[in-house]
């Protein structure tokens, strides 16, 4: 596989930096968010939830708030215990995997801080929220485990039940799975083994807008508004859960604010408002505060992860070793089992180790559940590995990016079938390593860090890499099956042409701000040869869109958009014969070009004629081939048959000061693949925010739980999301090697600046301040952590933090020779 | 995020205002720029029975030259506090504080004295106004003409202050500092985030020479800090590293800053001495 330039795009739409066609009503707000519905009666809902980690509801009085002012009712787990079914999970990993009931509403028993125990249904928001502070609630507090590692010793339990913490263990080999060797001898047989556990702090999504939902149980069907990601997995899984006809729900995700994963769920406060709605038969509207967003809305991330690389001493890796611990959190969500394991395949990332293996123990906890957060499982993978190969380089005192090229899968050596099983289409990673260097000023970089070690600055600098790639594409069903998950990974779509011309597109991915109607108009345009003004997209609405797996796993473009081409090239063919009707020739003598048949060899200037005006033909029906339907709207679902791959090198430059801990962003250069591009701006958007949000997990995001299991980042004076005003400007760039496995070419990009970034901004931090001893920072990498391990590697011998072994008779036990506090 | 139920008035007069405040007590609660209050009353942390608004009382807006001094209203927000002439001239430290605060949406609303009165140890506005002997006018009902509390008697505790219930603060007076060299140095993670620690230091440098120092401490202590031992040992220094890094070095001696999730009480002492320095020697110009 070669590079290839962008193409030339002319008068292709496909290529285009167009302006969002959504943007204008989404940045003004005159849309349709969730919370902007009013119908006529509508009733507001507010949740009473526990203060208590763990604990048992001994008893509780609702006689009060039910006589408040303005109160319709107030409900509480007792009243609908027989109604509300238990939360979907749609990932059991393991056969033996255990999880308790999931109830919306906890009957006997919270077992997290922010657990709903009763909701107000009352005329106003404001009279609700008066009310709920009248619910009695009596608790009996129980043993809470709030911390990741003393669940996993399993001695208190967050479900006493259960009997075990221990939900899954999921085990990958490759031994076992026939695609390596052993693991276990390449660590016995190692001239250089790299021992590390590090971190995955818990973050929260914190999308744009809070959670909103709608539910209109008047007429035929409910009608459910939610700021919700995945209409179509909420419309299924409500109806199984709730034992409600599916074809009497209708689910409508209108204009979304942003999701990063955190509204791929099915939420409590969804199910809530159904069974309010049915309660009182009319229109419920429950709306979150952002203290409530942060408190119980699903987190992300929370693992710790022990890693063995084995290398001989020439750097080149002979296996990794990967164990796992990763917080579930109380319940098990929509596919919270299955986040940490999505990782298990991006740990030998893009290299050749011939050796694998992988567990992961999911454990319960007494905190807010986890689950799917932008990148789900590849950046926890990414972190670890590009942190590994950094400590190997580190080891054999060599230079980071040769010793990642010494060990990657070389540009001619695809298509390559990974250690982990999965084959990779294509890929350049020489080619984006050396734009990156180029664009970076590597050389010079270097030159000058090596100038401030020498001089003894009081600002050091600090170079990380990260050489990252993903699978994207969420996902191949046959895939999926094999992991136990509950559904396919294909996407559906509709084309429909209308008599005047215009274009309706209907999709099954869901926007919650990637730039679908955009895109997918780009993509149209060019297929039919209508203009990019002339379509609409439409999402969403499981009335309109009725078949769809949403969006999440950077699928839309190369799953989603597929299936547009698909439709939109059955639309052509469904017109072939009413050309040739039209045209009074033979359908093979006809060719499609710019929205227009002629007919082949006619010669210039024949008119032919145009799709637009087949379409007029095909509504008056007045003139068709006999036996021919009059229609042209076509459907097509499209399972994809691979992932795709898009990698990119990442060079990060940060100074810290080593006065204060203080690190500030140099520099920050990354060069993409992600394939061929249908709108630059939008990848651009992408790369840039999802950038943000990981240089955000390496220094400034963390969800915090006191020892009572109390979140402390309850808010965002305390949850310290980043602004614009914190971040540099970017330097991106693109090569291009096109994906095989979808006619666009193009790779997905929703999670890439994500899962790339992290490791790049914590191996830059680490590079300026290993001269002075230091070898881990835990994320965040705070100034106070910073300047705590500076000062601690300046005290401490450097044994015990620098080269853990996990086993006493492990080789090169002896302390490295490091260069330490010499500044 | 409602907050609970509250009566509402809003006085065009000291005078009204001063008679609702003495009338309901402590059940009362002073609305000024409402970037404090408000976010307090919607998490329902506090629920007064009455919140007097004033925000309408022309007689507080405004920021006046009184010949030694600077006289800036209650109702005065940061922005005009920013845009005013006087400020940047005579009072540089409380305008290179008043520039770092928040985000330009707070800093159109909220109020200087708001922010004194809310008393809040990590506010950027108490250090500086503490450093430059600012005089607080407090005004109580049927009494001719306010009290004047010094800045040193004014912070209390935390989140506590000289005025007393059914008493307003009224206007802060703060002696013209002009020709002293300003720098606050503002310590954040992220920029929108409240101080982790701040350093206001003020400076009258002759050729080089610190002739006088003033350094206000934010977020040192429950209430705004002054250092004025390092400010003695100061006087008379050159305005360079070498000299002044010791004496500075001890700008967090005795304190005892809070510990929490940005750094714990020992991290922020050591920042205080680090953060001094660098905040003097820019004040002198070095």
């Amino acid at each position: 596989m070669t590079i290839t330039e962008e193409p030339q795009t002319g008068n292709r739409e496909v290529g285009r930096d167009r302006r969002r066609k959504e943007d204008q009503r989404l940045i003004t707000g005159r849309t349709r968010w969730t919370d902007n519905m009013q119908l006529p009666g509508m009733l507001h809902l507010t949740m009473v939830r526990s203060p208590f980690a763990h604990a048992r509801i001994t008893n509780l009085d609702t006689t009060e708030a039910k006589a408040a002012p303005g109160v319709i009712a107030v409900l509480t787990g007792a009243d609908v215990t027989d109604l509300q079914g238990s939360l979907p999970n749609a990932w059991p990993v393991t056969p033996e995997q255990k999880a308790p009931p999931h109830p919306a509403i906890a009957v006997d028993r919270v077992a997290f801080s922010g657990e709903i125990v009763a909701v107000v249904i009352a005329r106003s928001a404001a009279a609700g929220r008066d009310a709920a502070e009248l619910v009695d609630v009596d608790y009996e507090e129980l043993d809470a485990v709030t911390d990741l590692k003393a669940a996993a010793a399993d001695e208190v339990l967050a479900h006493p039940d259960l009997g075990t913490n221990e939900s899954a263990l999921w085990v990958f080999d490759s031994v076992e799975a026939g695609t390596g060797e052993d693991v276990e001898a390449a660590i016995r047989d190692a001239d250089v083994l790299v021992e590390r556990e590090f971190r995955q702090q818990r973050l929260i999504p914190s999308f744009m807008e809070p959670r909103s939902v709608v539910v209109d149980p008047t007429g035929e069907q409910f009608v459910l508004w939610s700021s919700t990601q995945v209409p179509h997995i909420l419309r299924l899984m409500l109806a199984l859960t709730l034992g409600v006809s599916e074809s009497k729900i209708r689910v409508i995700a209108p204009d979304v604010g942003g999701g990063f994963g955190g509204k791929l769920q099915v939420t409590p406060e969804e199910v809530i408002t159904f069974l309010a709605a049915r309660h009182t038969g009319k229109p419920c509207k429950w709306n979150e505060t952002r203290s409530e967003s942060l408190l119980s809305a699903h987190h992300g991330r929370d693992q710790w992860q022990k890693l063995t690389l084995a290398a001989r001493a020439d750097g080149t890796v002979t296996g990794l070793k990967v164990h796992l611990t990763a917080n579930m959190g109380a319940y098990l969500g929509l596919v919270t089992s299955g986040v940490p394991i999505l990782g298990a395949f991006m740990f030998n990332a893009i290299y050749k180790f011939p050796a694998y293996r992988f567990e992961c123990q999911n454990v319960f906890t007494n905190m807010t559940w986890t689950d799917a957060y932008r990148g789900a499982g590849r950046p926890e993978a990414t972190f670890a590995i590009e942190r590994m190969m950094d400590e190997l380089a580190t080891e054999l005192g060599r230079d980071p990016l040769e010793v990642r090229e010494q060990n990657w899968i070389k540009h001619e050596e695809f298509p390559f079938t990974t250690v982990a099983g999965l084959e990779y289409d294509s890929g350049n990673y020489e080619a984006a390593t050396a734009r990156a260097k180029e664009l970076f000023g590597y050389a010079e970089l270097r030159a000058e860090q090596a100038r401030r070690r020498e001089s003894g600055d009081r600002v050091q600098l600090g170079i990380g890499v990260s050489t990252f790639t993903e699978m994207c594409g969420l996902a191949p069903s046959r895939v999926l099956g094999a992991l136990s998950y509950g559904a396919g990974g294909w996407e559906h779509a509709s084309v429909r042409m209308l008599p005047s011309g215009k274009v309706e597109v209907i999709t099954g991915s869901s926007a919650h701000g990637q730039g679908h109607e955009t895109a997918w108009s780009q993509i149209v345009a060019d297929e039919l040869g209508v203009p990019f003004e002339d379509i609409e997209v439409l999402h969403g609405d499981t009335q309109i869109s009725h078949k769809g797996l949403d969006t999440y796993g950077s699928r839309s473009l190369v799953v989603g958009g597929q299936a547009v081409i698909a439709a939109s090239r059955k639309v052509v063919e469904k017109a072939r014969p009413l050309a040739a009707h039209a045209l009074e020739a033979h359908e093979d003598d006809l060719e499609f070009s710019a929205g227009r048949f002629t007919v082949k060899g006619a010669g210039e200037g024949q008119e032919g004629v145009a799709l637009t005006d087949l379409a007029l033909r095909v509504f008056a029906a007045h003139d068709l081939p006999d036996g021919t339907e009059p229609g042209l709207d076509a459907d097509a679902t499209y399972d994809p048959v691979n992932f795709s791959y898009p990698h990119g090198t990442h060079l990060c430059a940060m100074e810290i000061d080593t006065e204060t801990g203080e690190s500030t962003m140099r520099s920050y250069v990354c060069v993409d693949d992600v394939g061929h591009v249908v709108n630059p701006l939008i990848v651009d958007g992408q790369i840039h925010g999802g950038l943000v949000q990981g240089i955000a997990q390496a220094l400034w995001e963390e969800a915090v739980y006191d020892d009572q299991g109390t979140l402390i980042t309850g808010s965002f004076v305390d949850y310290t999301l980043p602004t614009s005003a914190d971040t540099i400007s970017f330097v991106t760039d693109r090569t291009v090697t096109p994906s095989t496995t979808n006619d666009l070419g193009a790779k997905g990009v929703g999670e890439a600046g994500t899962i790339a970034s992290t490791p790049a901004v914590v191996n830059a931090v680490l590079d300026a301040l290993r001269p002075l001893g230091v070898t881990d920072i835990v994320m965040p990498c705070t100034p106070e952590r910073v300047w705590n391990a500076i000062q601690g590697a300046a005290h401490q011998p450097l044994t015990e933090s620098a080269a853990p072994h996990f086993e006493e008779s492990a080789p090169n036990q002896d302390t490295p020779e490091t260069e330490g506090g010499t500044l | 995020m409602i907050p609970a139920p509250f009566d509402y008035a809003a006085p065009t007069t000291v005078e009204e205002a001063l008679t609702l405040l003495s009338e309901h007590g402590d059940d009362a609660k002073v609305l000024a720029g409402g970037q404090s209050l408000l976010p307090v009353l919607r998490m329902r942390l506090n629920a007064p029975e009455l919140v007097v608004d004033i925000s309408r009382i022309e007689s507080l807006k405004g920021i006046t030259d009184t010949g030694d001094a600077v006289r800036i209203g209650a109702a005065t927000t940061y922005q005009e506090v920013l845009d005013s002439d006087l400020v940047r001239e005579h009072l540089g430290l409380l305008h290179t504080a008043v520039e770092q605060i928040a985000d330009p949406q707070i800093r159109h609303r909220g109020t200087v004295c708001g922010a004194l009165a809310h008393a809040d140890p990590a506010g950027d506005v108490g250090a500086p106004v503490l450093a430059l002997d600012a005089t607080m006018e407090v005004q109580s009902r049927g009494v001719v003409g306010p009290r004047q509390v010094s800045a040193a008697d004014f912070f209390v505790d935390l989140f506590e202050t000289a005025v007393g219930d059914g008493e307003l603060l009224t206007a802060v007076t703060i002696p013209k500092h002009t020709g002293w060299g300003s720098h606050y140095e503002k310590f954040v993670r992220v920029s929108h985030q409240w101080a982790i620690i701040g350093i206001a230091a003020a400076v009258r440098a002759e050729g080089g020479v610190i002739a006088e120092a003033r350094v206000g401490m934010t977020n040192m202590g429950a209430k705004p800090l002054r250092a004025p031992a390092v400010e003695q040992a100061l006087a008379g220094q050159p305005a360079t590293e070498e000299a002044i890094s010791e004496i500075c070095a001890r700008a967090g001696e005795g304190t005892e800053p809070p510990s929490d999730l940005n750094g714990k009480a020992d991290y922020r002492r050591h920042l205080a001495g680090v953060l001094t320095r660098r905040a003097v020697l820019a004040a002198a110009g070095a």
